[in-house]
């Protein structure tokens, strides 16, 4: 129960704060640099060793926001670098974030075949 | 020389045209607006029962405003001499299909916002100068097309900001005769573009209201009137924040603004949560029928409509570009 308290205060900030970056700041903040802002933002992050910290201590609440994703590529990434050399940069962070890639792939096309999206 | 020009930009209609039929259908959020009342026909569903697609629909809507229009006066498509119509799609799609269905000759009209104020212009100058009898101006705007058009996917979820206005569900068709008695088409102002640099499309009020004051002014000073010698003055879709704009700019001109009000800020209630209320085409094509009725009532005898439209194309737009706005006025007298 803890945990999930955690994880809802720490995605609430996080989510939070990409809505005060849009709605209170002078630059024309859209949804599109939110997202890609968070992923470089929290693969950065991740590489200075501050993002475990936060999965720790919040669960989910760190790991879900797309901050986790940019997270995810750049311990791919590194974990690569160890494992093949250089070329691991490259395709480390894709095999780590596989899963996350092959289900938006699979369920865009369940979600395609069964419904018609008219939007 | 032109002869039925009055200054710089005024047409004046000496033989002045008849709007003598219209038809409006409507979505089902319009339908729940102050207005419904005045609608011929309001849809259930944004998408009508059997359509593939919200365009389909859309040209359904265009099609079915027609049909009543001519329906009320027992006229098929054939009794036209001309058919002007526009939308917001890319090609004006809706309206080349709807003319599909009419057996009338066409000509397609773009304006954004301002079509129906443009389609009434041109057809009121071809009705004076002798070359029809009858004319059909049609428009026609639909929340979910205009969306996918000219902003981001639904499915997205992209916020959108209290500027933001809400393109109305509806298409208006207006039937205008060079003879008969009726409510007049007495003169009309061309606009000229005017672009102060805004480029947010989720603001498109504050980017038209400019251009709604300078066609404004020069409708006044090229018919030597004041604003107090029309009992409403509307504009197409200024939306809220747009009026607001447009009335801080008439009192720096010294205009009364008592008289003044948008056919964004009239189509829906404000607890319908538009944020700064309706636009599209189809905002002034159905608003338009309710002032209509109103002045045959006996409420308006001389109104001037003011069709804003925001010329940005979504390419335009993604490289950045402001946005161009035109306003036309358009003045009806009943009496």
């Amino acid at each position: 129960m803890e945990l999930l308290l955690k994880a809802f205060i720490l995605g609430g900030v996080i989510c939070a704060l990409g809505q005060i970056l849009m709605d209170f700041t002078p630059f024309n903040v859209t949804p599109g640099h939110i997202l890609v802002g968070y992923v470089t933002v929290g693969a950065v992050i991740s590489a200075l060793g501050w993002y475990q910290p936060l999965i720790d201590w919040g669960g989910a609440g760190a790991s879900v926001p797309l901050s986790g994703f940019g997270h995810l590529l750049a311990q791919g990434a590194i974990e690569g670098v160890k494992k093949n050399g250089l070329l691991g940069a490259i395709g480390g962070g894709i095999e780590a974030s596989a899963v996350g890639i092959a289900a938006a792939v699979i369920f865009g096309l369940l979600t395609a075949t069964f419904f018609k999206p008219r939007g | 020389m032109a002869t039925n020009k009055a200054g710089k930009q005024t047409l004046i209609f000496p033989y002045a045209p008849v709007i003598f039929s219209w038809g409006t259908v409507v979505g089902p959020m319009e339908g729940q607006g102050p207005l419904s009342g005045y609608f011929d026909k309001i849809m259930e569903n944004d998408l009508e029962d059997g359509d593939k697609s919200w365009e389909k629909s859309e040209q359904g809507m265009m099609q079915h405003s027609m049909e009543f229009a001519l329906e009320k006066v027992g006229l098929t498509g054939e009794n036209l001499d001309f058919y002007l119509a526009g939308d917001l799609l890319n090609q004006i799609i809706s309206a080349n299909f709807t003319a599909r269905f009419f057996d009338v000759p066409f000509l397609g009209i773009y304006g954004a916002c301002s079509t129906l104020a443009e389609g009434m212009t041109l057809g009121a100058a071809l009705l004076c100068a002798g070359y029809a009898d009858k004319v059909g101006v049609s428009v026609s705007s639909h929340h979910e097309t205009a969306e996918r058009q000219l902003r981001m996917p639904t499915e997205q979820g992209v916020q959108r900001p209290l500027t933001a206005q809400w393109t109305v569900t509806g298409a208006g068709t207006y039937l205008l005769s060079a003879a008969g008695g009726g409510i007049r088409i007495t003169s009309a102002t061309v606009g000229k573009i005017k672009d102060l640099g805004v480029g947010d499309a989720n603001d498109m009020g504050t980017a038209m209201a400019p251009a709604a004051m300078d066609t404004l002014k020069t409708h006044l000073q090229d018919m030597n009137r004041k604003p107090e010698d029309y009992d409403l003055i509307i504009t197409g879709d200024l939306g809220v924040l747009g009026l607001n704009i447009l009335k801080e700019l008439m009192r720096q001109e010294g205009y009364s603004v008592d008289n003044v009000s948008d056919c964004g800020v009239l189509i829906y209630k404000p607890e319908q949560d538009t944020h700064s209320g309706g636009s599209g085409c189809g905002c002034s094509g159905v608003v338009l029928s309710y002032i209509l009725q109103k002045m045959l009532e006996g409420r308006y005898k001389r109104v001037i409509l003011l069709g804003t439209g925001a010329l940005l194309s979504p390419t335009s737009s993604f490289q950045g570009e402001s946005i161009p706005g035109i306003a036309h006025g358009v003045v009806f007298e009943y009496s």
